[in-house]
């Protein structure tokens, strides 16, 4: 952060406004507005298609933009690209680690694309591999790692430069329980360091449990934005309950209960009841005389915001 | 453990950047990543050059020659064969080294994407990537011309000056190979290419017998190749009758190839990679 100015707290890492991405006649991206604060962990939410990757590849100066304006760091990425992308560390959806060489040399080559001297690309990647808990793996070839320890090997690559910036694109798409929850700790140390993180995931747990703020993307427009909090206060009820009955059954249950929630979702296996008080409307349920298989009361997530505001649907 | 050594420490310091050219960062990748392979090439690179100069320069060589030492050209067979081999060498190492290596790095390893994402540019990544081919060729080159030697082929010191000349083969070939390889989804079209394009050339550019061989129409067909213009130049330099004007010309026409291969590559580079 030498390099940049003395207020960065203040100045946003990104900034866009109307940013467009055309491929042909397709709008992948249309017209977006947003501003991701410098240190915070943002996150970009949406089916597939929605048009989150294309927006992290404009960021990361990867893909010229179409139209609108887009600051990365202050910069422009049409005049600075590799100005900004050596201070940006990106992690793509898919990984692109050369599966021949060593964990160690994967690491080392990719400090040296940045320029970095090799005595002190040296020390750090032995950092790196530390932080990525793959020390005892340095040495050995990439194939045949698992999933997860690649990941993590994508995301120690990212950090040889000591980006400013890191880009995640589906982070943990693919990763095991376990796998998912160590990735997530090393992102958590990362914001506390003060990187600024851009997410982009389709899981709603890893996008509560990580960004300050994010933006729900649908049709490539911003459906919502706000903290997950917020999204969840503004576009669902504080509690949820959910009913189960014969699959046949929901549909006419739901027409039935419809009164006692704010809302009611139809969903294929089961019903979701809108309410603030959670408790009281499944009494009201059972009061009615209806007789669900399983009942479940639980607080709002942003999964309830994301099925609300993109149509039930996730496309995989 | 962990970053906070190296991130936190406010305000962060960020690590100094050498100066090193953008496109010698991207070749160092293959110099790191030939030293996987760098045993079994070297020893190919070195029996090439043995086995067909013992098969073809002398074996053949002897019923060609009939005894005498002005057989072909004036010269003895091997000595008329071995600059056309070393041209043609150039040519097939600059040709493979542009087809799957190249889709390699746009497809299978990700290489080229892997450095997009970091301060490199579409055409660091080109330049790094022909200036290691072109290692290739010059290492090929260096060690077929100290074999030739080995055998007695080289009567001049003009050989000296077939180096570059060789070098200036493959690069040629390598250039529009490259910009030919990243319009393609498949590696189907390279062996077509291989077929279709570098036997051809390889069998009949007078590497092995002069086109004057050749029926008259194949000869002013032989005469435009790419091949025989390396063929001509090598030779020409080898047995030590650099002939004027006409070795400007191998020598130019090879140089437009190179940089019109070098520009078109630019143009589908761009197109492959920057969507």
């Amino acid at each position: 952060m030498s390099t940049s100015a003395p207020d960065v707290g203040s100045d946003p890492a990104v900034q866009a406004r109307g940013l467009t991405k055309r491929f042909g006649d397709f709008t992948a991206v249309d017209a977006v507005d947003f501003d991701i604060r410098a240190g915070e962990a943002f996150g970009f939410l949406g089916p597939n298609g929605a048009g989150k990757t294309s927006t992290m590849r404009m960021i990361a100066c990867l893909s010229p933009i179409s139209g609108g304006t887009l600051r990365v760091l202050g910069l422009d990425p049409m005049r600075d690209g590799p100005q900004i992308r050596g201070r940006i560390g990106l992690v793509p959806q898919d990984d692109t680690l050369d599966l021949e060489l060593t964990v160690r040399d994967n690491l080392y080559l990719y400090g040296r694309y940045f320029g970095l001297p090799k005595k002190e690309l040296r020390e750090r990647v032995d950092q790196l591999l530390e932080f990525a808990r793959l020390s005892e793996r340095a040495d050995e070839r990439v194939d045949p790692l698992s999933g997860g320890m690649r990941r993590r090997l994508t995301i120690a690559r990212a950090l040889v430069s000591s980006p400013d910036l890191v880009i995640l694109d589906e982070p943990t798409t693919g990763l095991d329980p376990q796998a998912r929850h160590l990735l997530w700790d090393r992102l958590y140390r990362l914001k506390r360091e003060g990187v600024t993180l851009v997410i982009t995931t389709h899981y709603m747990d890893e996008a509560e449990q990580l960004c300050d703020r994010l933006v729900v993307m649908d049709a490539g427009c911003i459906a919502a934005a706000g903290s997950p909090r917020e999204l969840i206060e503004q576009w669902s009820t504080r509690e949820v309950v959910e009913l189960r009955f014969d699959p046949e059954g929901n549909e006419a249950h739901g027409q039935r209960l419809a009164d006692l929630a704010e809302r009611v979702e139809v969903l294929p296996d089961r019903l979701l009841l809108y309410t603030d008080e959670g408790d009281a409307t499944l009494d009201a349920v059972k009061s009615r005389g209806a007789s669900p298989i399983a009942a479940l009361v639980r607080r709002s997530t942003l999964e309830d915001v994301f099925l609300h505001l993109t149509g039930r649907s996730l496309v995989d | 453990m962990s970053l906070t050594t190296s991130l936190s420490p406010e305000p962060v310091k960020r690590p100094r950047r050498t100066r090193l050219p953008p496109a010698l960062r991207a070749y160092q990748y293959n110099l790191l990543a030939y030293k996987r392979t760098w045993r079994g090439s070297l020893t190919t690179t070195f029996l090439y050059p043995v086995l067909y100069l013992a098969a073809m320069g002398i074996g053949l060589g002897h019923l060609i020659d009939h005894g005498s030492s002005r057989a072909v050209e004036g010269v003895p067979y091997v000595w008329f064969l071995a600059p056309g081999l070393l041209a043609a060498t150039a040519m097939q190492i600059g040709a493979n080294e542009s087809t799957f290596p190249v889709m390699a790095g746009i497809k299978w390893l990700k290489t080229y994407l892997a450095m997009l994402a970091t301060p490199l540019e579409v055409t660091d990544v080109l330049y790094g990537h022909l200036l290691w081919i072109t290692t290739r060729v010059a290492v090929a080159s260096g060690v077929f011309l100290a074999v030739m030697a080995a055998f007695h082929t080289v009567p001049s010191v003009w050989a000296v000056a077939a180096f570059p000349a060789a070098v200036l083969t493959g690069a040629a070939f390598a250039a529009p190979v490259m910009a030919f390889s990243a319009t393609r989804e498949t590696d189907q079209s390279f062996i077509v290419l291989y077929r279709f394009g570098v036997v051809p050339l390889f069998l009949f550019s007078g590497t092995f017998f002069p086109i004057a061989q050749l029926p008259p129409w194949l000869q002013v067909v032989a005469r435009g190749t790419p091949l025989y213009q390396g063929v001509s130049l090598c030779r020409d330099l080898v047995l030590g009758h650099p002939g004027g004007w006409e070795t400007l010309a191998h020598a130019g026409y090879l140089l437009v190839m190179l940089v019109g291969g070098v520009l078109a590559a630019r143009a589908t580079y761009r197109r492959r990679l920057v969507q």
